[in-house]
C-alpha cells in the first residue's frame, strides 16, 4: 500500500494555496497551465503575431523557421506558425465536443440498461459488437460514409466511444443497485425517476468525468489520424493532422512541417492526460492507490 | 474447461453477427451506385438496370444481407470497386507485412513492458518507479505517427543507422527484416507497452501488499521466487486482460504506422480504400480486424484457467 508522503502531512495554515497546490500536485497544476495555455492559444490565435493562416504565398513556399516565419512555410507558403496556432482550435473543439457528446449519450444509455433487463440484452449486445471494432477503425469506416467536416469528425469519434462510457455508467448503477441506501430509497417509495436524479446520478459523476478527460485526450489524437490520412477535417481547414499530412511528403528535407504541430498535439494531448490522472487521484482515493 | 471453451466460443457469435451487420450496412448506405460505377460513363439506364439485377441490388435488405454473409462466411468479401480484384485477394497480398509488424511489436512490447512494470512496483517510490510512470505517461500523449517520424528524424536522418522506411519480406534476409521493422515497432508498441506497464505496477502492487507475500518473504523465498511464483502470477488475471484489449491500439495504430514508414500491408491497403472510397476493402479489412481482435480476447479469457484455477468452467 504506497501512500504518498503529502496524504500523510496535513496543510496547517493555507496561507498560500497556489504554492501549496503546487507542491502537492506539481503534475495536476502543470497540466492544468498547460491546458489554459493551449485553450488561451486556440482563442486569441488571431492576435498572437498570426497571419491568415489559409492565405498561400507560392514565392515563399518551404521556407524554413527564421525570424519572420517562425515555425517556416509549407509547401504553399503558408505561414506555419499560423496554422498551427489556429490548428488548436479543431483539436480542443473535437477533444471537448466528442467528451461532452459521448458522455452524455453514454449516460443515457448505461442508465437505461443498467435497469432495464430487456433492453440490456438488447443494447449491451449491439455495444459489445461496436466494441469489438478497434475504435479508430470505426471512425474511418463512418467518415468514409460522409463528407468531411468538423462536425462529421465529431459524431464519427463520438460513435465510435460511447459503448464504452455506456459499459462504465451501466457497470456503476449495477453496483449503486445493491446498495442499501438505494435499497432504502425504493422501499421508502420513492418516485423511480428521484431515486435515479438524487441517489443514482450523483454518483455516476466522478467516473464519468474521469472517463470523459481520457475520451478528450483519445478524441484529439483520433482526430489528428483521420485528417492525417486524409479522413478526417476537410483539407482545407489547418488543424493539426493536416498540416503533417501535408508535410508528410517534405518530411526528410523539411521536418519543421510535421514536428511543431506534432509538438502542439503531445503538449495539448499531455495535458489533457495529467489533469484526467489529478482528478481520478481527487475523485476515488481507491482506484489511485490501484493504479 | 472443453465445455468452457465451448460457451465462450459461442458467446462471440452474436457480437460477430452485430460487426456483420454494422459492416453490411456500411456498403448498403454507402453513397454512390455501385452498378452505375461498374457500368461506366456511356452505359444506359437498361444496363443499370440490368446490372441492379445481376448483383441482386434490387433485392431486400435482409434478403441482401443473407447473401452477403453466406459469401463472407465461405471467404468472399465481394469485389474491389476501383480494382475489380477480389477483396480477398488483395488482404491476402498484404497479410506478410502488417503480420510481421503487429506480431513483432506485440511480443517485443509484452516481453519489455511487463518487467517493467514488476520493477516499477518492486521499487515503488523510487527514482526507477517514476522513471517508469513517467515514460508510461508520455507512451499515452505521444500519438504513434509523432513518434515515428521523431524516431526517423533521430534513427535514419541524423544518425542513418536504421532504414528511412519500407519492408523487406523474411525471405530476402533476415537482418533487413528486423532492421525495417525496428523503428515501426517502436512507433506502434509505445501506448501498448505504457498501458501493460501501468496495469503490471498497479496489479503487483495490490498483490505485493497482501499477507502471503509478506509469509513467503518471512519464511526466506529469494526475492526472484517471490516475486515470479507468488506476485506476478496472481497479479496476472488483469494483465493479460489488457494483453487482449490493447490489441485493439495495436489494430488502429498500424493503420498510421504503415502509412508513415511505407509499409505495404493492410494500413496501407485501408488508407488507399478511403481515399478511392472503395467500401468492398473497408468493409473486409473491418470485418478481419475485428475477428482478429474478438479471436485475440477469447484466448484471454481461455488464459485465466491457467492462470487462476478459481476461475470456473
Amino acid at each position: 500500500m504506497a501512500v504518498a508522503q503529502s496524504e500523510i502531512a496535513a496543510p496547517v495554515a493555507r496561507r498560500n494555496w497556489l504554492g501549496e497546490a503546487i507542491r502537492r500536485h506539481p503534475t495536476v497544476i502543470a497540466g492544468l497551465a498547460l491546458l489554459l495555455i493551449m485553450a488561451g492559444i486556440a482563442i486569441f490565435a488571431p492576435y498572437l503575431g498570426t497571419v491568415d493562416p489559409i492565405s498561400v504565398s507560392p514565392v515563399h513556399r518551404l521556407r524554413f523557421p527564421s525570424e519572420r516565419y517562425w515555425f517556416g512555410t509549407d509547401a504553399y507558403g503558408r505561414d506555419v506558425y499560423s496554422r498551427t496556432l489556429y490548428g488548436a482550435r479543431i483539436s480542443l473543439t473535437v477533444g471537448l465536443g466528442v467528451a461532452i457528446l459521448s458522455t452524455a449519450i453514454g449516460l443515457a444509455i448505461g442508465l437505461v440498461t443498467g435497469f432495464s433487463r430487456i433492453t440490456d440484452t438488447i443494447v449491451m449486445r449491439i455495444m459489445d459488437g461496436l466494441m469489438s471494432i478497434p475504435p479508430v477503425l470505426l471512425a474511418i469506416a463512418l467518415m468514409a460514409l460522409t463528407k468531411a467536416s468538423v462536425e462529421n469528425v465529431v459524431i464519427a469519434i463520438t460513435i465510435s466511444e460511447v459503448p464504452r462510457v455506456a459499459r462504465l455508467v451501466r457497470g456503476v448503477v449495477l453496483s449503486l443497485r445493491e446498495q442499501p441506501f438505494v435499497e432504502a430509497a425504493v422501499a421508502a417509495g420513492t418516485p423511480f425517476f428521484r431515486t435515479l436524479w438524487r441517489h443514482i446520478l450523483p454518483n455516476t459523476v466522478a467516473p464519468i468525468l474521469v472517463q470523459a478527460t481520457y475520451i478528450c485526450a483519445s478524441a484529439m489524437i483520433t482526430e489528428a489520424v483521420l485528417s492525417f490520412i486524409g479522413a478526417g477535417t476537410p483539407p482545407q481547414i489547418p488543424s493539426w493532422g493536416n498540416i503533417m499530412a501535408e508535410g508528410r511528403s517534405y518530411f526528410q528535407i523539411k521536418p519543421y512541417l510535421i514536428i511543431f504541430p506534432g509538438i502542439f498535439l503531445s503538449l495539448t494531448v499531455l495535458a489533457v492526460n495529467l489533469v484526467g490522472d489529478g482528478l481520478r487521484d481527487a475523485l476515488d482515493p481507491r482506484l489511485a492507490r490501484r493504479m | 474447461m472443453l465445455a468452457y471453451i465451448l460457451r465462450r466460443l459461442l458467446a462471440t457469435i452474436p457480437v460477430m453477427g452485430v460487426v456483420a451487420i454494422f459492416v453490411f450496412s456500411l456498403l448498403y448506405i454507402a453513397p454512390g451506385d455501385p452498378a452505375a460505377i461498374i457500368a461506366g460513363d456511356l452505359a444506359t439506364a437498361e444496363d443499370i438496370a440490368r446490372i441492379h439485377r445481376q448483383l441482386g441490388l434490387d433485392e431486400p435488405f435482409f434478403l441482401r444481407f443473407g447473401h452477403w454473409l453466406w459469401g463472407v462466411l465461405h471467404g468472399d468479401l465481394g469485389i474491389s470497386i476501383f480494382t475489380n480484384l477480389p477483396v480477398t485477394e488483395l488482404i491476402a497480398q498484404r497479410l506478410e507485412p502488417t503480420l510481421a509488424l503487429t506480431l513483432m511489436t506485440l511480443v517485443v512490447t509484452v516481453l519489455f513492458a511487463i518487467p517493467l512494470g514488476v520493477i516499477a512496483a518492486w521499487m515503488v517510490g523510487t527514482w526507477i518507479d517514476r522513471g517508469v510512470m513517467i515514460v508510461a505517461v508520455m507512451g499515452f500523449s505521444l500519438p504513434s505517427f509523432v513518434l515515428a517520424y521523431l524516431l526517423i528524424l533521430g534513427f535514419s536522418i541524423e544518425f542513418d543507422i536504421l532504414p528511412v522506411q519500407g519492408y523487406v519480406s523474411i525471405r530476402e534476409g533476415f537482418l533487413p527484416f528486423i532492421e525495417h521493422l525496428i523503428l515501426p515497432s517502436i512507433a506502434l508498441g509505445l501506448i501498448y507497452g505504457a498501458l501493460i506497464a501501468r496495469i503490471t505496477r498497479a496489479s503487483m502492487l495490490e498483490v505485493l501488499s497482501q499477507d502471503y507475500i509478506r509469509t513467503a518473504q518471512a519464511k526466506g523465498l529469494t526475492n526472484n521466487d517471490v516475486l515470479m511464483r507468488h506476485a506476478l502470477k496472481n497479479a496476472a488475471v488483469p494483465i493479460v486482460t489488457v494483453v487482449g484489449i490493447g490489441v485493439a491500439l495495436l489494430i488502429s495504430g498500424v493503420i498510421v504506422t504503415e502509412t508513415v514508414f511505407a509499409i505495404p500491408g493492410i494500413g496501407r491497403l485501408t488508407v488507399d480504400a478511403i481515399l478511392r472510397r472503395d467500401y468492398p476493402i473497408i468493409q473486409g479489412v473491418i470485418l478481419l480486424f475485428s475477428a482478429a481482435y474478438v479471436l485475440v480476447n477469447l484466448a484471454v479469457d481461455i488464459s485465466y484457467t491457467l492462470f487462476d484455477p478459481r476461475v470456473r468452467y
